[in-house]
């Protein structure tokens, strides 16, 4: 028995001297992440970043994430840990930890924190977040070509302001191909339900839309699309697999370059706290191959592409007014990045009520 | 071949005591096999599930928070079943604590008094209990079936809070996600100590526990509950009342469930969430029978189940296992504790059928 206990505490005392011994070799950048990074959308796109950031600086840091991290106190306890356990920079990947980082950043002044797509700061808390509305704008020009009736269906998450964004721009990117062109929503009320995101598919297509989209994280929509024999497009992640036929395009989201860059700021001892705001033209999100569409409307796609890239087309520029008929901008202005950030209001032409 | 389960004619009080030990250690084992199968080092693996986590401070503190609602909602329903009430309601109890509790600090948000606290604890403890009515109610009077009724409400309660969260109670200030204000300071349970997050929802646990325990123990009550348990005929003889048993088991164990609703929302979360237990309330289902229905076994029970959860945790981080691992050993664990309950009450006879199968039958 005494042999064992001695064996065990050999292995421990072994196990924990190799495990400082690493972590002080090469820096540690970890990631907290909401989902599965397998799960075909979100996650998994982050969790790609990850592996681009660890092979690109491959000798300077190593990773290591935590995943299917419930938001609430596990994510406090989770954070902590890593925190704890020699992470010196930590991305935590969902809206949902927002309080949850700044209260751990609080309390470990040393390590530095970014959270993805929130809205609150600190010294050793930066945000990031991606113009995913640029994406949304190109498919919704594409929708406006591809549909027949010209009704397209949303299957949005929750009401924030970056959901109504893309919803807006949806819209805004079809009227400039159909100025008759009408959005259905469905409010999943979640990020990740693969039974209720297909389940607000089928209610979709029964209610006569000929092309979906989704703002929500998993294939599920897109293999209900695939089975009506209606096109869609993906989020997130490149959903190709889930739709060979059935997929315009996707809204991919690249966070890579964002990755390397920040880890290199913080070898360098030149990190600060940051709200960065990137979008097509800095590689933060990309589109799919354009594919399933007739030349013609892939040539117009590849070209909005290229007008948003260079600055020449702002998808949220005048004239637009709201839903309710009232101005919101006069011919050529063009938003500012503070209403976009807030946005709690529908253009002219979605049907849909939004949740207040 | 056939096997047939035979009933001991004694129980050994030896291994009544040791099953559970029994199943842990079975359940190491099986764990160990698991992991090698993974292709991880099992000694590495069992070290950093099992051990790795006691050896923080702080790391003890987020034990205490995950155990803490374990083991009330446990003690709460150890009443319960020792007097043969299934309550299986607890999850719905602990949320309509929780709701009930949360009514001051989010409706009345600018009532600020040393009172919001303490009355929200019994508003807590009062929502539980008359959540649990319910089903005592239909089981006493129209002889309903509780397993099937409280098992039912759990769904209502969720609902209701996914509705509370989303509709009326909605933070006004949240960016339209589905969760209501945060608690203002004096509506916040306390922490213990400077050294880690643990809130006083640890001591009510703790304190639940003991209650229980001298209860059962040196108390008329504890007598009335375990002999109705054993047999209603036989407590109908001595005077007690199966009906307010129900009723006083029932409602114990949803005030039990409703005080660690509100505590875990004022201590841990802080706000309403549509989703605020991980199934706390179905887990300790497991805590209440892993620690045999004695309160004190139930603290140890509880701890050992907050375990799992941590160890998942740590066993992602250091040697990259998927976090299910955590259910898998909690499967684990139940199945070897109620399969050594049954070994303990029951022997295996094997019974070959064509190999003297008329001599093994005719010695009955």
């Amino acid at each position: 028995m005494k042999k064992i206990i001695f064996a065990l505490a050999t292995t421990a005392a072994v196990l924990g001297f190799s495990a400082q011994a690493s972590a002080q070799e090469k820096a540690k950048v970890c990631f907290v992440y909401v989902g599965s990074k397998t799960d075909g959308g979100w996650t998994q796109a982050h969790d790609i970043g990850r592996q681009e950031l660890e092979t690109a600086l491959a000798d300077k840091i190593e990773t290591q994430f935590l995943e299917n991290v419930p938001e609430g106190p596990d994510a406090e306890r989770a954070i902590e840990r890593l925190a704890r356990s020699g992470c010196g920079l930590i991305f935590t990947t969902s809206f949902g930890f927002m309080d949850q980082t700044v209260k751990v950043a609080a309390k470990f002044p040393d390590v530095k924190f970014e959270h993805a797509t929130g809205y609150k700061a600190a010294p050793n808390v930066a945000t990031y977040n991606s113009r995913f509305y640029e994406g949304r704008y190109i498919s919704g020009q594409i929708a406006g070509k591809m549909s027949t009736k010209g009704v397209a269906g949303y299957i949005a998450s929750f009401p924030i302001p970056e959901v109504v964004q893309g919803i807006n721009a949806f819209l805004l990117g079809a009227r400039s191909v159909n100025p008759d062109f009408k959005i259905k929503v469905v409010w999943a009320n979640t990020w990740f339900d693969p039974g209720k995101e297909a389940d607000a598919a089928k209610a979709l297509i029964d209610q006569g839309v000929d092309i979906l989209t989704q703002h929500t994280d998993t294939t599920a929509p897109m293999q209900v699309a695939a089975e009506r024999g209606i096109k869609a497009f993906g989020q997130a992640s490149d959903m190709i697999k889930a739709g060979p036929e059935t997929q315009l395009t996707a809204i991919v989201d690249t966070w890579a370059p964002y990755y390397i860059k920040r880890t290199q700021a913080f070898l360098d001892g030149k990190w600060e706290t940051t709200s960065s705001w990137d979008g097509l033209k800095d590689g933060i999100l990309t589109m799919a191959p354009y594919t399933n569409m007739p030349d013609d409307v892939k040539a117009m796609a590849e070209e909005t592409q290229k007008k948003i890239e260079s600055g020449e087309l702002k998808p949220f520029t005048g004239p637009i007014n709201k839903q309710d008929g009232t101005e919101w901008l006069a011919a050529g202005v063009s938003s500012d990045d503070g209403t976009l950030l807030g946005m709690n209001f529908y253009v002219e032409g979605v049907d849909d009520k939004l949740p207040q | 071949m056939r096997i047939e389960l035979e009933k001991r004619p004694k129980i050994s009080t030896l291994f009544s005591i040791l099953s559970p030990f029994i199943a842990l250690i079975l359940t190491i084992i099986a764990g160990a096999i698991m992991f090698m199968l993974l292709g991880k080092n099992p000694l590495d693996a069992l070290y950093s599930f099992f051990v790795e986590p006691l050896l923080e401070v702080w790391s003890l503190h987020e034990l205490a928070i995950k155990a803490a609602p374990l083991i009330l909602i446990a003690v709460g329903l150890s009443v319960c079943y020792r007097s043969n009430n299934w309550n299986i309601g607890a999850e719905g109890q602990f949320i309509m604590g929780a709701i009930a509790g949360s009514i001051l600090p989010v409706v009345f948000y600018e009532w600020h008094s040393p009172l919001v606290l303490p009355l929200m604890l019994l508003m807590g403890m009062l929502g539980g209990a008359l959540y649990a009515g319910i089903p005592a109610f239909l089981k006493a009077h129209l002889n309903t079936n509780e397993i099937l009724t409280s098992l039912m409400l759990v769904y209502v309660a969720q609902l209701f809070l996914d509705w509370l969260v989303r509709g009326p109670w909605r933070n006004p200030d949240g960016m339209n996600f589905p969760e209501t204000r945060t608690f203002a300071a004096e509506a916040i349970l306390p922490e213990l100590l400077s050294s880690g997050r643990t809130h006083w929802g640890f001591v009510f646990a703790i304190l639940a526990a003991i209650l229980v325990w001298f209860m059962m123990r040196y108390t008329l009550k504890g007598l009335e509950i375990s002999v109705l348990g054993q047999s209603e005929r036989a407590g109908r003889f001595a005077g007690f009342s199966s009906r307010k048993m129900i009723w006083f088991s029932m409602m114990l164990s949803g005030a039990c469930a409703g005080l660690a609703g509100i505590a875990e929302v004022s201590g841990a979360i802080q706000q309403l969430r549509p989703v605020i237990s991980p199934g706390y309330g179905f887990t300790a289902i497991i805590v209440a029978f892993l620690g045999r229905l004695n309160p004190l076994g139930i603290i140890a029970a509880g701890l050992v189940l907050a375990l799992t959860y941590l160890g998942g945790e740590a066993a992602q981080l250091s040697i990259g296992v998927s976090e299910k691992v955590t259910r898998v050993f909690q499967g684990l664990l139940l199945f070897f504790v109620l399969s050594c309950d049954t070994l303990i009450h029951y022997k295996i006879r094997v019974i070959w059928s064509k190999l003297g199968g008329t001599a093994v039958d005719g010695g009955h």
